[in-house]
């Protein structure tokens, strides 16, 4: 369990996957709001849609809704996305 | 489906205001494709020097309106693009957009229900979406939406939902003004809790689909209701807008 008195976590100000859809879209090629992940700290699946969002950070960061650990970063830069799945055990993108 | 989510021009065909913060603004956008209640749109804004803002707008009109979206934009003190929005802008304007984005928060009409729609402040503007939606369908789903504000002077969309039960087609809407109310106000003067959720689920059984939408805090505490009065986790979908009405 994290200690929530993360930097990034200021529970005002947070929001959900939904708020960094169009990013996740850049990022995936694909709708993601959907997309499952699955916290590899207490096992929650989530629909990236509910995953908590905090983007005070440079980029954005995803938490688990239960447990509150990184699910996912995502930093852009001009030159290249930066994608750190590793609080995800796995990410379930939905073939169209 | 697999869609093309490119920056596109869009022009401002019209600008309503709402409330004395809040502002609907009609964009005509070229590659218009038909969106799903709930969804949004994102905004980009480029300055000379380069710098680039970008903020998501949900979208207020339906998806039966064809050829533009309506977005309604809250001004908040310290917002970027809101203030850009709100000051600077007029008929004929273009502003980039990229859209619609969503997958999760969001309703149709084969969707059924009931429907607990539940909003604070401008988070009643994807849920408005959903209920234009849910009208031009034609669907008799029983509706029910709890709009909490903080005084009457804040109600987005006023007219529009004081005229909408009247059509007796299963939508009813319930109020709740924190700060003050209007004259005579019998009906709910706190913050959502329990009891109040209690009360406006009650017909809805233990299976409705519930939408909630607006500021964080507000989203993060009837979330936390709508669990303890037993309304299963995987009938709930959330949107939070972050510090205020807005999002950032």
């Amino acid at each position: 369990m994290t200690d929530i008195l993360q930097s990034d976590m200021n529970q005002a100000l947070m929001m959900d996957g939904n708020a960094v859809a169009g990013t996740l879209s850049e990022v995936f090629a694909m709708e993601m709001t959907t997309s499952l992940a699955e916290c590899v700290s207490c096992g929650k699946r989530s629909e990236m849609g509910g995953l908590l969002a905090f983007i005070q950070t440079p980029g954005f960061v995803l938490r688990c809704p239960a447990c509150k650990d990184i699910v996912l970063r995502v930093v852009v830069t001009p030159d290249a996305y930066y994608l750190d799945a590793r609080g995800a055990l796995y990410l379930r993108l939905v073939r169209q | 489906m697999r869609t093309t989510l490119e920056w596109q021009i869009a022009t401002i065909q019209s600008i309503q205001v709402e409330t004395s913060t809040v502002k609907t603004f009609t964009l005509a956008v070229p590659s218009w494709m038909p969106h799903r209640a709930g969804q949004h749109y994102d905004i980009r804004l480029t300055a000379p020097d380069g710098y680039q803002a970008q903020r998501s707008y949900s979208i207020a009109s339906e998806p039966e309106r064809q050829g533009v979206i309506d977005l309604t934009v809250e001004w908040l003190e310290d917002g970027e693009v809101s203030s850009y929005l709100h000051e600077g802008l007029t008929t004929g304007d273009q502003l980039e957009v990229r859209g619609p984005i969503g997958g999760y928060f969001v309703w149709e009409a084969s969707m059924n229900g009931p429907l607990l729609l539940i909003a604070g402040g401008s988070g009643i503007v994807p849920l408005m979406s959903m209920i234009r939606h849910r009208a031009k369908t034609g669907s008799q789903v029983p509706t029910r939406l709890l709009y909490s504000v903080r005084t009457p002077e804040d109600v987005i969309y006023d007219e529009e939902l004081r005229q909408r039960p009247a059509f007796r087609d299963g939508l009813e809407i319930f109020y709740t003004f924190t700060r003050s109310q209007p004259a005579g106000w019998t009906g709910y003067a706190r913050r959502i809790d329990r009891q109040m959720l209690s009360e406006v689920v009650e017909p809805f059984g233990k299976e409705p689909l519930v939408y909630v939408c607006g500021p964080t805090l507000l989203v993060e505490s009837v979330a936390n209701q709508l669990v303890q009065i037993d309304i299963p986790p995987a009938r709930i979908r959330n949107e939070r807008f972050g510090p205020t009405g807005g999002t950032q």
